[in-house]
């Protein structure tokens, strides 16, 4: 394979005391204040929109694992991390892979994972509401497991489905959405190099609040597609009823690539913040990935958001 | 009215500043949760949050004062009024500003938010009618708009109205806490609507609308 984890020169991450004055401004409410009547000085200071999109250092282990939307454990991005180490249990886990294919079978997650090569990715994320963080993943590629499925020629999709357990995963006891939380692609952006089953980040176990021990990774699409917690993978040959897009069809579609273009009906997504830091970044097309482009060639994304 | 007990006559000393005190609270809790690293991964749309939830609160805080009083005959509690309005007003200035300053002070992109998006422009139209409940808060602009201050100053309704629906539409899914907030505004305006319509029933009513006649 010929994706690799992107090298970031050191030149470009940032020093850890520039990273932590940014956690002490607001305590410095003055100095916030004072900006505001600067506004030109600091719009002359800062960099570019493109300077800035080219820099992708990792965010700490901390802010990923602490700022998380899995409404699973609340709707809240502290409710993952407080709540998920102590209830979600992860061992046994097993994965049921069913549907369209010639071989189908419940997993062990041991045993799904392990005849597989691990790799190490480092993807940007950009979530649906305007955020984004970069993230060392580790996992294997889904194109492996699928093609060790052997799906069938009708079909063209796959779906996920999350862990249904309200006594493990207490946001579901209430109807925020209709669980199991559910998610698909096309098959072909299931086989795409690039679309991942993330185990771990930063080389350790995937943490529970991050989807705990197996989610998907679709760098290019905002974040609500990359399910957590899979418990089910089918191969199907339509386009499965997906959560977010029942929920609020106008608002986020199956595709959801990232977009600048194609605005959420109530903010735009024309830009982001990066965890940890101050100004907002031009969020890119497919975030950046446009090797992906030609799997939606002929398509219009505005309708096909 | 009796006159006020004596205990009554000692509150009304303390109120303002015990206002102020009680105003400040979540000011001083995010300047406590900055130092400390409690605004989490993303502080920016944290102190967004807490301070547009702030001065929702307030207001809340403010258009309680007449019901109870009315209710209570507690009349001490009337300058709390002003100094919840007041605080409302910092925090919506304070949320403000931390908008202003995630935009990037972009003219351009903050005019396109608030043209474009429905949530935004119901909360910049809640901000411009606080504009001049704040200015017209001194004693000398009561004494010197008379009855028209009164008048100006029911804007407070409109605007906290459309500041719940300004909470209303930016939430993604969960709508408790802008459920909670619509429900107290609706309570609140029903205790100022209820009396009236009391009022209205009791007094007589004009003749031909009495009911049928007999002859």
């Amino acid at each position: 394979m010929l994706i690799r984890k992107p090298e970031i020169p050191s030149s470009e991450i940032t020093p850890e005391a520039t990273y932590l004055n940014r956690r002490q401004f607001f305590g410095a409410a003055a100095g916030a204040l004072a900006a505001s009547a600067l506004p030109t000085s600091l719009a002359a200071c800062t960099m570019s929109d493109a300077e800035a999109a080219q820099r992708d250092e990792p965010n700490s282990f901390e802010d990923i694992t602490s700022y998380n939307n899995f409404y699973e454990f609340g709707t809240d991005k502290s409710d993952p991390a407080r709540l998920a180490p102590r209830t979600l249990r992860t061992r046994p886990w097993t994965v049921e892979i069913g549907g369209l294919c010639d071989r189908p079978g419940r997993y062990a997650f041991d045993d799904l994972v392990r005849p597989h090569q691990k790799v190490d990715r480092t993807y940007r994320l950009r979530c649906v509401e305007a955020w984004s963080m970069v993230i060392p993943w580790r996992g294997i590629p889904l194109r492996d497991v699928i093609a060790r499925a052997r799906p069938r020629p009708g079909a063209r999709f796959v779906e996920f489905t999350t862990l249904l357990d309200p006594a493990q995963m207490p946001g579901q006891r209430r109807s925020v959405l209709d669980w199991p939380y559910v998610e698909g692609l096309r098959l072909d952006e299931a086989m795409h190099p690039l679309t991942l089953l993330a185990t771990g980040l930063y080389g350790r176990d995937l943490p529970a609040q991050n989807g705990a021990p197996l989610r998907l990774v679709v760098p290019w699409k905002y974040g609500f597609k990359s399910i957590k917690s899979i418990v089910r993978i089918r191969f199907t040959e339509r386009m499965p009823a997906t959560s977010w897009a029942r929920s609020a069809p106008t608002e986020y579609g199956f595709y959801a690539n990232v977009n600048p273009a194609v605005d959420h009906p109530r903010w735009t997504q024309a830009r982001e913040r990066r965890i940890g830091e101050w100004r907002k970044r031009a969020t890119l097309p497919f975030n950046g990935y446009p090797e992906v482009a030609s799997l939606y060639r002929g398509m219009d994304l505005r309708r096909n958001f | 009215m009796a006159h006020p007990a004596p205990w009554q006559l000692r509150a009304a000393r303390w109120i303002r500043p015990a206002a102020w005190a009680g105003g400040l609270v979540p000011l001083a809790l995010i300047v406590a949760a900055g130092f400390t690293g409690g605004l989490g991964a993303e502080p920016i749309e944290e102190v967004t949050h807490r301070t547009g939830f702030a001065t929702l609160l307030m207001l809340m805080l403010t258009l309680a004062i007449s019901p109870v009083r009315r209710w209570t005959g507690w009349n001490w509690l009337a300058p709390a009024r002003r100094t919840l309005g007041l605080c409302a007003f910092l925090y919506v200035c304070l949320h403000l500003a931390i908008y202003l300053v995630d935009q990037g002070f972009s003219l351009g992109f903050i005019v396109e938010d608030v043209v474009k998006h429905p949530y935004v422009t119901v909360g910049f139209a809640a901000f411009l009618l606080l504009v001049p409940l704040a200015l017209t808060s001194t004693k000398a602009s009561i004494r010197r708009l008379g009855k028209r201050w009164q008048k100006l100053h029911r804007l407070v309704y409109l605007a906290a109205g459309l500041g719940v629906l300004h909470f209303l539409w930016l939430v993604k899914k969960d709508l408790r806490d802008p459920l909670i907030f619509a429900a107290v505004f609706a309570a609140l305006m029903l205790a100022r609507l209820a009396p009236r319509l009391v009022a209205a029933r009791r007094r007589p009513a004009p003749r031909e609308t009495r009911g049928p006649v007999h002859p």
